[in-house]
């Protein structure tokens, strides 16, 4: 450690070039290509201790078995919040300071992010039926929640209506900065509204209220299923650089075909 | 400050006179709510319950169909890159522009309203509570849905996508004009939604012109 | 099995479609890997080359 403070300005660049190193999409896909079997590996592992744990859960003595449908429900419901926080991260990366991979950040993780909030809808929905009897219910956490899912969707048709990449990039990165607004609205519609559906009983200023029985398999649940996200977005992420490399080849090919 | 009143003008001008782009707002409006009594049937009394939600439905379902307008005339004779360029700020630009529209586009629909209440069997108590909060809410309309505009003013079929990215925005306004509307009629909470539903026009008097001009600055170069 | 209680085939139903969909992710984003990598050796069979100089069916 104390050579590092006194090793001085030659050092510190050594450092920068490696951040902007990650900024080449070579270097990136040489990166992918090294961890990727690792994080397979790793969400494979952890999603069968999850569902073991899940199958192995005590019953609720108020929902008997059906509150194992948490242990799905609530992970992709955060996930779904937890994807366009990364979306708006990447937004800024791309409208503030032009990276390159926060473009292909950006449009690889919005059909995830759908497929998730897909899930918590359709789970929650599942769960309602012999929780509250009803499939659906217009309140405030539900109704936001499906904004949300039609805001993916109406990103989703951005990305695909703009044929620059880089144009729809700037395009989608505002898009996704305005409907940043909904997260906190989604977070704290339980707080506001008399809501139909339950207030948060894990991610509170007084810490979680749920029993440990419930708690361990939701948070490796929860563990799994941002380790899948990880991983499946970075292997979109490596799709789409070699889709850009397919179009700016066809590109040339057909200016050389041309000339 | 001159360039800006003269560019709200100017929008206004264009808007009354060419195409009768405030005009076709409100026959759209009124074809909606003609059309609705004929879907839901003619029971009375249904009507009077669904009165402020048709009329809510038709002024969003209006005013998206005019937002079209708000960037897309401009960038085909090249004044929106006149617009952009301009040593005027950008931001301001887009809120003056929202405004001109606003005064054009809203505006009609709201005088219209008590006309249309009775078709819908609402009394002038009820109509005017539906008119107020369309006053307090249409602003919130369009300055999101310049957002949508924006976005789309340079794609080729940006009409369709248009409403596609616009309405969840537009969702919560609905939501809380309705809500409002109800409240006056029936008597119970109207001071809550209502706030809420002032408190979406002021925010969006912000968000929108910022992230309307940043689409325009990244989608035009 | 674990009994589920009266409502198993909600529980169910909610862990089969959560398997649905990862799945249909997973396969989905390893076709479209499949499908680069064949362009990307077809454009390097037709002999269009790379600002790096590198063939464009190398990864890296």
């Amino acid at each position: 450690m104390p050579e590092r403070l006194l090793a001085g300005p030659a050092t510190t660049i050594r450092d920068a070039m490696t951040l902007i190193d990650l900024a080449n999409p070579t270097k990136f896909l040489s990166l992918t290509a090294r961890v990727l079997p690792w994080l397979v590996a790793a969400t494979a592992i952890l999603l069968a201790i999850g569902l073991y744990q899940s199958a192995a859960a005590p019953d609720d003595y108020q929902q008997g078995a059906t509150v194992k449908i948490m242990f799905i429900h609530v992970p992709n419901a955060w996930l779904s919040m937890f994807v366009w926080g990364v979306m708006s991260l990447a937004a800024l990366g791309t409208l503030v300071w032009r990276h390159p991979l926060a473009d292909v950040a950006a449009k690889a993780a919005a059909p995830i992010g759908a497929a998730f909030t897909f899930l918590a809808l359709v789970t929650g929905s599942l769960w309602g039926r012999p929780m509250w009897g009803t499939y659906w219910e217009w309140d405030a956490r539900l109704t936001s929640v499906l904004i949300l899912f039609l805001m993916y969707l109406g990103l989703i048709a951005l990305w695909r209506a703009v044929e620059d990449p880089s144009r729809a990039a700037r395009a989608a990165a505002v898009l996704t900065l305005v409907g940043a607004i909904n997260l906190p609205i989604i977070k704290f519609s339980v707080d506001w509204w008399n809501t139909l559906h339950q207030p948060a009983s894990v991610m509170r200023l007084g810490g979680p209220t749920l029993d440990r029985a419930f708690l361990i398999p939701l948070l490796v649940m929860a563990a799994a299923f941002s380790l899948l996200f990880l991983t499946l977005l970075l292997a979109a992420m490596r799709n789409e650089i070699l889709r850009r490399r397919v179009r700016s080849l066809q590109m040339i090919q057909a200016s050389q075909r041309v000339a | 400050m001159t360039a800006l009143a003269a560019l709200i003008r100017r929008d206004i001008q264009i808007a009354l006179r060419v195409g009768g782009g405030a005009l076709i707002g409100v026959l759209f409006f009124l074809t909606v709510v003609v059309l609705m009594p004929f879907a839901v049937g003619p029971d009375l009394a249904l009507l009077t319950r669904l009165g402020p939600a048709i009329l809510w439905l038709g002024a969003l379902l209006a005013s998206l169909l005019t937002l079209d307008r708000l960037f897309m005339a401009d960038h085909e004779d090249g004044s929106l890159d006149l617009i952009v360029m301009s040593r005027t700020p950008l931001e301001l630009a887009c809120a003056a522009k929202a405004l001109a529209h606003w005064i054009a586009a809203g505006l009609p629909l709201i005088v219209a309203t008590p006309v249309l209440g009775l078709l819908l069997n609402l009394d002038a108590p009820s109509t005017s509570a539906v008119a107020l909060t369309l006053l307090a809410g249409t602003p919130a309309l369009t300055f999101t849905g310049m957002i949508g505009a924006a976005l789309a003013v340079t794609m080729h079929r940006g009409g369709l996508l248009l409403a596609v990215l616009v309405l969840p925005l537009s969702i919560p306004v609905l939501i809380f004009g309705v809500a409002a509307s109800q409240g006056a009629i029936t008597g119970l909470s109207f001071g809550a939604p209502f706030s809420i539903l002032c408190a979406l026009s002021l925010i969006s008097f912000v968000i929108g012109p910022f992230a309307a001009a940043a689409s325009l600055r990244h989608g035009l170069d | 099995m674990m009994s589920l209680g009266p409502y198993a085939s909600f529980i169910v139903t909610s862990y089969a479609l959560v398997t649905a969909v990862v799945l249909i992710l997973i396969v989905w984003i390893a076709l479209d890997y499949r499908n680069q990598r064949q362009r990307l050796r077809e454009l390097d069979q037709s002999g269009v080359t790379r600002r790096s100089g590198r063939s464009p069916a190398d990864l890296r």
